[in-house]
């Protein structure tokens, strides 16, 4: 292990932006994002104008990504640590069950503390997955894969043919995620705070960049100091909790949930992280590029069955998209790699 | 996916590891069904195995209840098994666990007319009586129909007949998935029975909500959106119905404008019913269903019937008869609204 290559380290991940065709290619993922969004949120406008024009319209539009926003920026902390979290639909599904039983059981408390201990609930269940990766160092993949049967194998037992009940949800609760603040969706705004929060946690505090370093080259990040079981268990914690929020969230917006809630959504994070720009080889990625990803995707789900495209193709245009970005994100490196080349040779 | 059920009976391992799982999972399959009952010889061998489609699911509970409390009425040994998810081949490793625990019948609702034929005939060779319910294969001893296609179709396009009795309308139906056989079978027959006795009637759309809550609830509004001028949704399938009905709920403007029936489950339809979003529903009685196919696995291994057509039993619940291809029918649709819907709890 060479002096340069632990330098790498350190400054692998924040980029000091430079205005070169470089950082126009590092920025084309949000931008080219930014542009398909509103192409579609457009092309679906004009083919059903009530698709954004009506009440029901505008309202889903803004607040349906905040779950997968809440999902991906988890997902996409633990990727951009070389790592994956498979656990967190089993995880969605135990917490929105949680919340919505403890709304049930427990009508006294206020709806704050219910929402902050599905939050402590989900950080619990992430931190199970942390302490068995950092420590045992079993694969992520692993572990979680084993995490989501065992969370879903415990929501089956737990929930049986149970389901939350509207009527157990308190109404202020089911209101706030109906209602705006001057047209934004009250849930959006949640999401805009996660990902405000997160992207500020990862670009400007000493342990998110430290994320980065292990991500980029985990045996330097040893070599160079870093702790690196502790910053392992970090991101799970916060994907777990942000799993919980989702969980919360998916109680506001359905008022109902059996113990199929969140089958199949931690593919859908790991689609809209690296949709939004994340490496599954860990130490790239941004946390806006990220949510854009996810609200793409949830554009998607909503805008399609309104241009009556048939809820199969709906998989695989998601999947065609997945395939795209990663062949993307190589022809990028390709051309990024003349590029250096030639400034070399220069 | 398929393997999400083996967690059944063993949550409190949590930090087991994902490789353990597959290498338990016929062990642990095993565990769910009762051992120790293939002896017995000259005895009635009633250790009869009930799967659904899926566990978890509302409607099953209800079927598997009438099941377990039919079985237990005249001594037998009831079990339940299935997984989470409602995939073609889903149930086949169950399928080869009741063989080799020595079921005496087998009580299935099929995920797929012909995945799992190979299972079931394999499981016919070895003496075990096959009972099919809400789902029919093409390999089994006797099928029991809830009600009958056009039973089912007639009831809900006279609702719809009785609310559009002579203005044009335009109708969309909102169905679970298109692979089910029942309710495609349904679909079709709803489209050529509007198309005979109501052409002031035109459906314009067939969507599915994948059986999913937060689908089910995507594809109502996707309906509602891409038609303008839509009248109404016809809904067989208690998902889309209750997402249906939910998307109403929370659109207000929508409320008066698009009519909705469909077959629920009346304790999730009850407070929209009673709410005034919609008006009625139809089913039938979803305990009686399965206790019916319990007395037929019953009657198939007292060596009563055989399923021949013109068979006939008598049961607790009445006398039966066995139709054309071993078909049972259970009865007529039965109509739910805000006056009876609280008389029933499934």
């Amino acid at each position: 292990m060479t002096i340069r290559q632990i330098k790498g380290v350190a400054t692998a991940a924040p980029r000091a932006p430079r205005q070169t065709v470089l950082s126009w290619i590092f920025q084309a993922r949000e931008l080219s994002l930014i542009v398909v969004i509103v192409g579609l949120i457009t092309v679906t406008t004009l083919t059903q104008p009530q698709y954004l024009f009506s009440e029901g319209g505008l309202r889903d539009l803004l607040r349906t990504p905040t779950l997968y926003i809440a999902l991906a920026v988890g997902q996409a902390i633990v990727m951009i640590t070389r790592n994956i979290d498979l656990s967190m639909g089993s995880i969605l599904g135990l917490t929105a069950y949680f919340c919505g039983n403890l709304f049930h059981e427990a009508p006294f408390l206020p709806i704050p503390v219910v929402i902050l201990l599905t939050l402590v609930f989900g950080a619990v269940l992430g931190s199970v997955n942390g302490f068995l990766v950092a420590f045992l160092k079993v694969p992520a993949l692993v572990i979680t894969l084993g995490t989501l049967y065992a969370y879903r194998g415990i929501s089956v037992l737990w929930i049986g043919g149970n389901f939350i009940r509207p009527e157990w949800v308190p109404t202020e609760f089911k209101q706030f995620a109906l209602a705006n603040v001057f047209g934004v969706s009250n849930l959006l705004i949640v999401a805009l705070i996660v990902v405000l929060i997160a992207g500020w946690f990862m670009t400007s505090r000493r342990t998110g960049r430290d994320l980065y370093a292990i991500g980029s080259n985990p045996d330097a990040a040893v070599l160079y100091g870093l702790r690196t079981k502790w910053l392992t268990l970090i991101p799970f914690v916060i994907s777990g909790t942000l799993a919980g929020l989702a969980g919360v969230v998916y109680v506001s917006i359905y008022a109902t949930g059996d113990s199929k809630v969140g089958l199949g959504f931690e593919l859908q994070a790991v689609a809209a992280a690296v949709v939004g720009g994340v490496a599954v080889s860990g130490g790239v990625g941004r946390i806006w590029g990220v949510a854009l990803g996810a609200f793409f995707l949830a554009t998607l789900t909503t805008a399609l069955p309104v241009l009556s495209i048939p809820s199969l193709w709906q998989q695989a245009i998601v999947g065609v998209l997945i395939v795209g970005a990663i062949t993307l994100d190589r022809v990028f490196f390709l051309i990024r790699q003349n590029q250096a080349r030639k400034e070399l040779s220069a | 996916m398929r393997f999400s059920n083996i967690m059944r009976g063993r949550h409190g391992r949590v930090a087991g590891v994902a490789a353990a799982f597959a290498v338990s999972a016929i062990v642990l399959a095993g565990c769910s069904a009762p051992a120790g009952d293939t002896g017995a010889s000259g005895e009635a061998n009633y250790n009869i195995v009930v799967m659904p489609k899926s566990l978890g699911n509302k409607y099953f509970g209800a079927s598997d209840a009438g099941a377990k409390s039919a079985i237990e009425g005249f001594g037998g040994t009831y079990s339940e098994a299935g997984s989470n998810e409602a995939a073609p081949t889903s149930q086949s490793p169950f399928i080869q666990t009741a063989i080799q625990n020595g079921a005496g019948a087998i009580i299935l609702a099929a995920n797929d007319p012909q995945a799992v034929c190979a299972d079931l005939e394999s499981a016919q060779a070895a003496g075990i009586k096959v009972v099919t319910f809400d789902s029919d294969t093409n390999c089994r001893d006797a099928f029991i129909n809830q009600a009958t296609v056009d039973g089912v179709a007639q009831g809900l396009v006279d609702l719809a007949i009785a609310k559009f009795p002579t203005e044009p309308a335009q109708l969309a139906i909102e169905s679970g998935g298109p692979n089910a056989t029942n309710l495609n079978a349904w679909v079709d027959a709803i489209k050529s029975k509007i198309a005979e006795q109501a052409p002031n009637i035109e459906i314009v759309d067939v969507v599915y909500g994948n059986d999913v809550d937060a689908d089910a609830y995507n594809a109502a509004k996707g309906v509602i959106t891409a038609h303008p001028d839509l009248d109404g949704i016809i809904a067989p399938d208690s998902v889309s119905v209750k997402e249906a009905a939910h998307y109403l709920s929370d659109t207000p403007e929508l409320q008066g404008k698009i009519w909705l029936t469909g077959l629920g489950l009346p304790s999730e339809l009850r407070d929209y019913v009673k709410a005034g979003v919609f008006d009625q529903f139809g089913l039938w009685d979803v305990g009686a269903l399965g206790q019916l196919a319990a007395y037929t696995a019953k009657a198939l291994i007292d060596g009563e019937i055989t399923g021949a057509e013109g068979d006939t039993f008598s049961t607790p619940i009445g006398d039966y008869t066995v139709g054309k291809g071993g078909e049972i029918v259970l009865g007529p649709l039965f109509v739910f609204d805000a006056k009876n819907v609280d008389d029933f709890d499934f």
